[in-house]
């Protein structure tokens, strides 16, 4: 529906006039939409089909689109077995989820302290931890890697044989909750901002602490915002290569998406092999995303815009 | 004209200003427990962030061996600095160029996703579906991409890129040739776009533009469809009403894109790291990790951290640019 307003101030409502002018530039939009979906899809589309392909004997005479010779699913053994994946998983998941909770629990609480009370440096405090998230990784790196080296820690989490943090995998859970730290904090006080003053006003009149007001007041109204959080943070830890890969030199202490190097480095040819082990790694991530893609989308968003 | 940048569902009210409680009407254990709540993720957050990136800064002007303890660090002055612009010029400078193309690539990239926002924007059929595909390379880690493209996309028998490349075949994963290249006066290596970084631009393309896509989706659902309307009556055709009334009103997601793109072409590691093909294809992000860790590399902490300085510098400008905007907008509300 169209509203035309005539120099007089007459108006006038077109109903369907425009929905026919327009039809031949919504043909072309959807032509030029499904190419570039076609063009998404080619990359992990080939993966996919040549991931179950043999290379030497199939991909490399054939073409990465030819009708196969024979299906496989021996460059998804070889993967596994090669990059140790059943291990790797294991060490990923003992990092990502421990530090999901922790960035959480420790973000929404100074975003509950500096969004929900007025003292002299919650602004500045909101500042360090946007701008601390912002730095590059590799400015901070040397430093880490001598303090994990250096300091002893206590036998329950250091390393047996050295006393220290350097390449164990608590070393990369401190590093993932002090950084990411920096951006849900960012996010949740923006959406903590959103909440009204009044709740918070009305349950300390009914005599409610600061510890009352945060779990049982605010923590349960920032739940869709921690949800998209959790879902963001999952696949940002569980991506992450650079802490992953430098933090950890022993292949067996590992997260799987960093030890897909040393995948690279044994197979560098066998370019179906790659295509597998590329696959499994991505899994999670890509199944996560359909299942809870609204979330994904929304920590984004929120991540971006203004409270 | 206001317009509400809030995606979320609850409705934003009016900040009572200076009438909210202060520190001091708290009793003994609130005060207790909000400094727990603040300082212990600040203590963390300072301890693994910030003083880190400040030591990094102190030992780039010094010298260190890290087999020896860090009572045997020298101080040593300007002289790393000196070192990395003048000896190691052929590894600072491409490096360097290769981070400015990525800035100008991922900008290019980033108009491309505006636009893929602005056509999904229209309320077409199938819409989510579009959206779902053009935005799932974005969970991907970088790493995996870059291993996605290399199996069926780069290799120089098989590889999908060279069917739509003019010429002979190229091994887009290792091929450092330059694609253009141009002399400067002060410099020994000519510096251009080596083909295998030029491959890994299009597979970082792939993910980057449906990353761009989403947050100008979220930002165009909040412009005020009545803006538009407006501008339609007043006869603007759809080109003058995307400039001078939609961009316009964009303005807070233009500066997250702004700065994402260029942070995300500073920081750029993953891929180039994952992929391992150190000619041509060297950002500032490898050539700091290369330079702490690599082989030999020991005594080149100094250098190392003042490459890392050098990179810091550069992101600097930006993550103050964007802090200010941001919590300037938030106390003017």
């Amino acid at each position: 529906m169209t509203v035309v307003t005539f120099d007089d101030g007459t108006t006038m409502i077109l109903n369907e006039q425009p929905k026919q002018r327009i039809r031949p530039a919504r043909i072309v939009l959807h032509a030029f939409l499904i190419t570039m979906a076609i063009a998404w899809l080619i990359p992990i589309g080939t993966a996919v089909y040549n991931s179950f392909r043999f290379y030497e004997a199939d991909t490399q005479p054939n073409g990465v689109f030819a009708v196969p010779t024979a299906l496989t699913l021996e460059n998804y053994r070889d993967a596994w077995s090669v990059g140790e994946m059943g291990k790797t998983f294991g060490n990923t998941a003992f990092i990502v989820i421990p530090s999901i909770f922790l960035i959480l629990l420790l973000s929404s609480a100074v975003a509950f302290a500096c969004t929900r009370f007025s003292w002299r440096f919650n602004v500045s405090f909101l500042v360090l931890f946007t701008a601390g998230n912002l730095m590059p990784q590799q400015v901070m790196f040397q430093p880490l890697f001598q303090f994990f080296k250096r300091v002893p820690w206590p036998d329950v989490i250091s390393d047996s044989n050295t006393g220290n943090l350097l390449g164990t995998k608590i070393a990369v859970i401190f590093v993932h909750v002090a950084f990411q730290t920096g951006f849900c904090t960012f996010v949740l006080a923006n959406y903590m901002k959103t909440i009204p003053k009044e709740l918070g006003e009305a349950a300390s009149v009914d005599g409610a602490g600061v510890l009352r007001q945060y779990f049982q007041v605010i923590l349960p109204l920032t739940r869709p915002a921690l949800a998209a959080l959790g879902t963001l943070e999952f696949t940002w830890l569980y991506n992450d290569f650079f802490w992953g890969a430098n933090l950890l030199s022993q292949g067996d202490q590992r997260p799987v998406t960093s030890s897909i190097a040393v995948l690279n480095g044994q197979y560098a040819t066998d370019f179906n092999l790659i295509a597998a082990a590329s696959i499994i790694i991505a899994l999670p991530t890509l199944i996560v995303y359909l299942l809870l893609q609204k979330q994904f989308i929304a920590g984004l968003t929120l991540g971006a815009s203004k409270g | 004209v206001t317009i509400s940048h809030d995606v979320s569902e609850l409705t934003a009210v009016p900040s009572t200003g200076h009438r909210r409680r202060r520190f001091s009407a708290l009793t003994r254990s609130d005060k207790f427990w909000l400094k727990v709540m603040v300082g212990v993720p600040a203590a963390l957050h300072i301890a693994l962030v910030w003083i880190p990136a400040l030591l990094t800064i102190a030992l780039s002007f010094t010298y260190w061996d890290v087999l020896r303890p860090p009572s045997t660090i020298k101080a040593v002055g300007f002289q790393n600095y000196w070192f990395i612009f003048t000896v190691f010029d052929s590894d600072l400078f491409p490096a360097l160029f290769n981070n400015f193309l990525l800035i100008i690539w991922l900008t290019i990239c980033s108009m491309i996703g505006m636009l893929f926002a602005y056509l999904l924007d229209k309320n077409i059929r199938g819409g989510r579906a579009y959206q779902s595909i053009y935005y799932f390379p974005v969970v991907l880690s970088l790493a995996v991409v870059g291993f996605i493209w290399k199996s069926t996309m780069f290799s120089r028998d098989r590889g999908l890129l060279n069917t739509v490349w003019p010429g002979g075949r190229v091994d887009f994963v290792g091929d450092g040739s330059k694609l253009f290249q141009f002399d400067l006066p002060f410099l020994d290596t000519p510096l251009g776009l080596s083909k295998n970084f030029a491959a890994l631009l299009v597979a970082m393309a792939w993910r980057h533009i449906g990353y761009v896509m989403v947050l100008y989706l979220a930002g165009l659902k909040a412009v005020d469809p009545a803006l538009r309307e407006a501008a339609a009556i007043d006869g603007c055709n759809e080109v003058q009403s995307f400039r001078n009334v939609v961009f316009p009103s964009l303005k807070p997601i233009n500066v997250v894109v702004v700065v994402i793109t260029v942070i995300e072409a500073l920081r750029a590691y993953d891929i180039v790291a994952a992929l391992n093909e150190q000619r041509g294809t060297d950002v500032m992000g490898t050539l700091v990790t290369r330079s702490l860790l690599g082989e030999g590399a020991s005594d080149r902490v100094g250098f190392g951290s003042a490459y890392a300085v050098v990179l810091l510098l550069l992101c600097l400008g930006f993550i103050i640019w964007y802090v200010i905007s941001h919590y300037r907008e938030t106390e003017e509300s």
